[in-house]
């Protein structure tokens, strides 16, 4: 054979029906599948999961580094002068449909009640690490603020951007009021580091990694996510095809 | 000895026949698989395809492996396959083993599986993982439906259960042997699953199987929740993520191996057997 060789031949006739699956993988009928795989895996495991808590883990399963990951420098101007100030005039905005919108300092956070929990956090990626946070209950904030019965999505406004796209996370209201899910300012004892989140992100442990929104400036109640930014309820969902049910 | 009754045959082979399956009569066609079995055998095979090659994308996200509850980057890996420029490794066990064409780097992309068996080909993590979550449906369902009629119609205790001659170890042993010199069984013997074959299909269908399900539901953060006894049962995350890596290298190995039997004992009558569940007993060899 001249001017073959049969690997590349191989190689050649296999990428033709690779591209073919490709085809295939991205048909309109393929993607209804893979909504109803994503639908059926979203009611199974609320099924079996109901208000389980997450697995803690001992200060000795702590993992020795946990590594940055996503946004680890939101370049906004006015988030870089609230670092400088150490965050004293930052305010957490909590609004959208409830009774009476409200604003916390972190002062304010850390005056309320507190848990402290020390979970894993797995990235969409297959990376695991486990740390120790402290934070508020978001249910404490979403009843004081009083949800309206109309809210089913705790959408999470974030300070840091993609190529000028923010990041924003949701979650429904079952997950918002579980008891685990957290506003958290602390880790492993300290204060949140700029690469973690400073001064505030969200702990949704039942939930992969991209769910745990760090530089939370705001929480909005929202009634459907559709028309907020891409409407598919988050950064990583609108832009990457990612699922909004994080919980596999 | 008298032969065990069977869903082979069930009424389908004339009795005055079987003594004569030998040299230059042919053998009459038999009805060797049931329909239920030909039908999950073949969605099994386009899901375990799919869940091979979603599987293997997923992997290149991240493609090394711990033991124990938790394990990122800064953590120690037992199993890596990256690259230096262009050049593809697997670390394992303190070695770096060069596989530049292979894994690690091979056909000019720099990704631990290449293009060619990944689902979909170009790096994308959230359309495999849409991939592999489907494909789980399809396993899952489909293999307790098959389950469900191997123990209720009896296939699993008489075509796939070993019997007392076959479980002696002298037995076994002569398997052994006659697979390794490729002596595959023919005439009558070839009317039953051969023991090693039923300890192969045992083994994916009780073991691999089941566990590659049960690893995969415990890297969920949500079933986690549900049942923490699995995740401790299975030792932690990362330990199930990578046992569930493990079992799907021993599918393949499996496939191929299930794919090698297939050619060697006649592809065409084996390919009919498994489609219109009708086989043709191979000739006795000639002494």
């Amino acid at each position: 054979m001249s001017g073959f060789s049969r690997r590349g031949l191989l190689v050649g006739s296999g990428g033709l029906l690779l591209s073919g699956c490709d085809r295939i993988t991205t048909s309109p009928t393929a993607k209804s599948l893979l909504s109803l795989g994503e639908k059926a895996s979203r009611s199974a495991q609320r099924l079996v999961a109901g208000n389980a808590l997450a697995p803690e883990f001992s200060a000795a399963d702590i993992s020795p580094v946990f590594r940055v990951n996503g946004n680890t420098r939101p370049t906004a101007a006015a988030y870089l002068a609230q670092v400088e100030r150490g965050f004293a005039d930052w305010r957490l905005t909590v609004d959208g449909l409830v009774a009476k919108p409200m604003a916390f300092s972190l002062a304010q956070l850390r005056a309320l009640p507190q848990r402290t929990q020390i979970t894993r956090h797995d990235c969409v990626e297959g990376w695991s690490a486990i740390a120790q946070w402290t934070g508020v209950p978001l249910a404490l904030l979403l009843h004081g603020a009083g949800a309206l019965p109309q809210a089913r999505y705790a959408v999470f406004h974030c300070a840091d951007d993609f190529s000028g796209k923010p990041y924003y996370e949701s979650i429904d209201l079952a997950e918002a009021l579980h008891p685990q899910t957290i506003l958290a300012h602390t880790m492993n004892g300290q204060p949140l580091s700029v690469g973690h989140g400073a001064p505030l992100r969200l702990r949704v442990e039942r939930q992969l990694g991209y769910k745990q929104a760090k530089y939370v400036m705001r929480v909005e109640l929202v009634a459907s996510l559709t028309g907020l930014y891409g409407g598919k309820g988050g950064y990583w969902e609108d832009h990457s095809g990612y699922q909004w049910w994080a919980g596999i | 000895m008298k032969p065990r009754a069977s869903f082979i045959d069930q009424g389908m082979t004339p009795a005055a026949n079987t003594g004569m399956i030998s040299g230059m009569e042919r053998s009459p066609l038999i009805l060797r698989i049931r329909w239920p079995v030909r039908l999950w055998h073949w969605i099994n095979a386009l899901t375990v395809f799919i869940m091979l090659m979603s599987g293997m994308m997923i992997f290149n996200a991240h493609p090394r492996l711990y033991w124990g509850k938790f394990g990122a980057n800064f953590d120690k890996a037992w199993l890596e396959i990256g690259n230096h420029g262009a050049r593809g490794f697997l670390a394992l066990g303190g070695h770096e083993w060069p596989t530049t064409g292979v894994i690690g780097y091979a056909q000019d992309t720099a990704l631990a599986f290449p293009p060619l068996v990944t689902l979909p080909t170009h790096y994308n993590l959230s359309l495999a993982r849409g991939w592999h979550f489907l494909g789980a449906w399809m396993l899952v369902i489909s293999l307790l439906g098959f389950l469900a009629y191997a123990l209720l119609s009896g296939h699993l205790r008489r075509d796939l259960g070993l019997s007392r001659e076959e479980r002696r170890p002298r037995a076994l042993l002569h398997d052994v042997t006659e697979h390794l010199r490729l002596r595959l069984p023919r005439g009558e013997a070839a009317r039953h699953y051969n023991p090693l074959q039923k300890i192969a299909y045992l083994s994916v269908l009780l073991g691999v199987l089941p566990l590659i399900i049960a690893t995969g539901l415990a890297m969920s953060p949500t079933m986690n929740a549900a049942c923490p006894w699995l995740l401790t049962l299975l030792g932690g995350r990362q330990s199930a993520r990578s046992i569930h890596f493990l079992c799907a290298l021993a599918m393949a190995l499996f496939i191929a191996v299930h794919l090698a039997m297939v050619v060697l004992a006649g592809p065409f009558n084996e390919l009919r057997a498994m489609i219109t569940g009708w086989y043709r007993l191979p000739p006795e060899r000639q002494p």
